[in-house]
């Protein structure tokens, strides 16, 4: 019997494979050594999902945007600027004032990109600066010395039935991103826009307000990755969102998502993600310097690329 | 005659022409307001902080005309930083031997790169985004910590001025034969990214294989039909790039006698090619722009930092100061959507 699978299935098929081919390594290698398996354990696991939850939900905000062919390189100051206006305003307010951050931050990328069309790489860049510059003047260059509400150290901290809210947050993002990708129209439309948006817009789709919208939502999921982030660590800190643009975008690409739009399925960048997730806590487990770090996550990323990634030649 | 050729190359290089009057007016301006202004001191502090970002924002400028983008750029010029801050010192040849390794290895760098894009036909932006963490990693191996010894008269001749080069190898006179008078205040650096552009891009830029490039950006399917190099300009493309890129690092080891397999500076230079290109008129849809263009980027970028220097202004607006020009600066692009005729035009 042969199984097919089809070809948007596929990148999300091998990632999977490969995830259990890096649990299974990482755990001979710490039976080999310390003669237990930590990776296997439920704890461990949670506890490394728990930090990926906060790479996953920009992850979610990114793979609108790539969807679109566009990118948001804007999403690590939008994130410190929700954590630090969110820890600055504090009280009953700071939920509501980080997310508020976060959509004002969307809108602008967006209207820059689909009404200035300006290219997204560049005007998200120099919306990060901005938004960089603001906290720096703010702040004055220190980490504030506000430190987080019990509500942002609860979602990102505390645990219902020995599961990790963080991962609750993170599950409800992702519902919500499936339930808008797949069962509404503004879910269509970022499809159809990503294909082709000349084609979209004489279908009646308003692609400019379509783009505008999933720059909102990249916004909006980078402001709650933020506020996760700053109940984690209990305070807002500079540059605290740094580490999360680059495994995003190859977390959304490794899932399967076209980088230059169109095509692909959230459940691919979940997947991603856990990969990514995964890998970094096993390398951390065998104790690899941050060279080898560096040089395994950028192999693997051209190697699974090269399995399913690859594009078309253009004939014509 | 003459008058409308000029016009005519107006015209076709509005962003061009338009970063070369800004950049002219703000370093003129800047001039005039330093208080030792149109000084060889100036000049020479000037250009040593610019010559990194410049061949950064010529390496960036390939793949950008091909109409995709290079994210390694920075990581490469850390790697050849590197390299350089270990193997340029010792004897002449020794040195020489060392900055012909430097630059090799940069290039071959880009030439993975290019055949990573081409052979494997992965999108270029996410493929150096990976090779970029690649050039990182080995940029730790070769330096896990700062440091590196460069070569200490090499390092002085090239920051400075022509005569402090003629000075320190006693050519000309030590400097003082009249044929080197009238170039004897030019900042060393200025040259040598003049004579890279001179002698790698403008016969790149004639060649068939640059022409290609161009070819590429513009219309990939019709330069496939009418018989183009494809492969070959994209992996020529990708090997200059790195070449570049691999110049910068070499200036900076030289500069800063040291290597610094820092991850966050990589990310900035990056960062900072991209705006460069941008500002210098090359477009992000390919085919249009060059690297000429984006040295004047690079030019605008760096002096309005060094405006915060004589302007007095509070160093914690500095980084708000450079996001809100840049932010305006690309706005600009936005004349061209009042100009379109036909809407579908936006959509492209």
């Amino acid at each position: 019997m042969r199984i097919s699978v089809s070809n948007e299935n596929k990148p999300i098929l091998i990632a999977s494979f490969f995830i259990v081919v890096i649990l299974l390594a990482g755990t001979v290698y710490t039976l080999s050594t310390a003669g237990t398996a930590p990776l296997l354990s439920p704890k461990y696991l949670l506890q490394q999902l728990q930090t990926g939850s906060f790479l996953g939900i920009c992850a979610a905000g990114m793979m609108m945007v790539i969807l679109l062919g566009h990118i948001d390189l804007s999403i690590p100051w939008t994130l410190t600027a929700a954590a630090m206006t969110a820890t600055a305003v504090g009280g009953e307010m700071a939920l509501p004032t980080a997310l508020a951050v976060g959509i004002a931050v969307g809108m602008l990328n967006g209207f820059g990109v689909a009404f200035l069309r300006i290219p997204s790489m560049i005007f998200t860049l120099g919306v990060d600066t901005v938004l960089r510059g603001l906290m720096v003047a703010q702040t004055g260059g220190f980490a504030p010395q506000d430190t987080a509400t019990p509500l942002m150290l609860f979602l990102a901290k505390d645990r219902i039935l020995g599961i990790p809210v963080a991962l609750f947050v993170w599950a409800a993002v992702s519902v919500f991103v499936i339930v808008i990708l797949t069962r509404t129209g503004f879910g269509r439309s970022i499809y159809a826009t990503g294909s082709r948006e000349g084609a979209a817009y004489l279908s009646g789709i308003r692609t400019r307000f379509v783009t505008m919208g999933a720059f909102v939502m990249s916004g909006l999921c980078a402001s709650v990755a933020g506020v996760l982030l700053a109940g984690y660590s209990a305070k807002a800190y500079q540059g605290m969102g740094n580490a999360f643009l680059l495994p995003a975008i190859a977390a959304v690409v490794l899932g399967g998502t076209h980088i230059l739009g169109g095509r692909g399925r959230y459940i691919g960048t979940l997947i991603g993600v856990i990969l990514i997730v995964l890998l970094n806590s096993v390398l951390s487990i065998m104790q690899m310097p941050e060279a080898g770090r560096q040089i395994i996550y950028g192999t693997v990323i051209i190697a699974m690329l090269l399995v399913y990634g690859r594009n078309q030649r253009i004939t014509s | 005659m003459r008058q409308g050729r000029l016009t005519r190359w107006f015209f076709q290089n509005v962003g061009l022409a338009s970063a070369l009057l800004l950049f002219a007016v703000l370093f003129f301006s800047y001039n005039m307001m330093h208080p030792r202004g149109f000084s060889a001191a100036v000049a020479v502090q000037n250009a040593n902080e610019t010559a990194a970002i410049a061949f950064l924002a010529m390496a960036q400028t390939l793949p950008v005309l091909l109409g995709g983008l290079d994210l390694s750029v920075g990581a490469v010029m850390t790697l050849t930083n590197c390299i350089a801050s270990e193997l340029v010192n010792g004897s002449p040849a020794q040195i020489l031997l060392g900055v012909v390794a430097t630059l090799l290895s940069g290039a071959a760098f880009g030439l993975m790169n290019g055949l990573i894009v081409v052979y494997g036909r992965i999108q270029p932006i996410i493929a150096t985004l990976a090779t970029g963490a690649i050039a990182i990693g080995l940029a730790l191996l070769v330096r896990p910590k700062p440091g590196g010894d460069v070569d200490g008269d090499l390092g002085w001749a090239l920051t400075n001025s022509v005569w402090d080069f003629a000075d320190t190898y006693g050519i000309a006179g030590g400097g003082d034969a009249w044929w080197i008078r009238p170039f004897a205040d030019i900042p060393v650096p200025v040259i040598i990214v003049l004579l890279v552009t001179i002698l790698v891009w403008v016969p790149f830029r004639r060649s068939v294989t640059g022409r290609t490039v161009y070819a590429i950006g513009s219309a990939e399917g019709a330069a496939f039909m009418s018989g183009l190099p494809i492969d070959r300009a994209k992996i020529a493309a990708f090997t200059l790039g790195g070449f570049f890129a691999a110049c910068g690092g070499l200036y900076l080891a030289i500069q800063t006698s040291s290597g610094n397999a820092d991850i966050q500076q990589a990310g900035a230079y990056t960062l900072n090619s991209i705006a460069a290109v941008v500002l210098g008129g090359t477009s992000l849809l390919g085919g249009v722009g060059s690297a000429v263009g984006s040295l004047i980027g690079a030019g605008i970028l760096r002096v309005i930092s060094f405006y915060f220097r004589i302007l007095d202004i509070d160093p914690l607006l500095q980084p708000l100061i450079e996001g809100v020009v840049l932010l305006v600066a690309v706005s600009f692009g936005a004349i061209r959507t009042l100009r379109v005729k036909n809407k579908l035009d936006l959509f492209r």
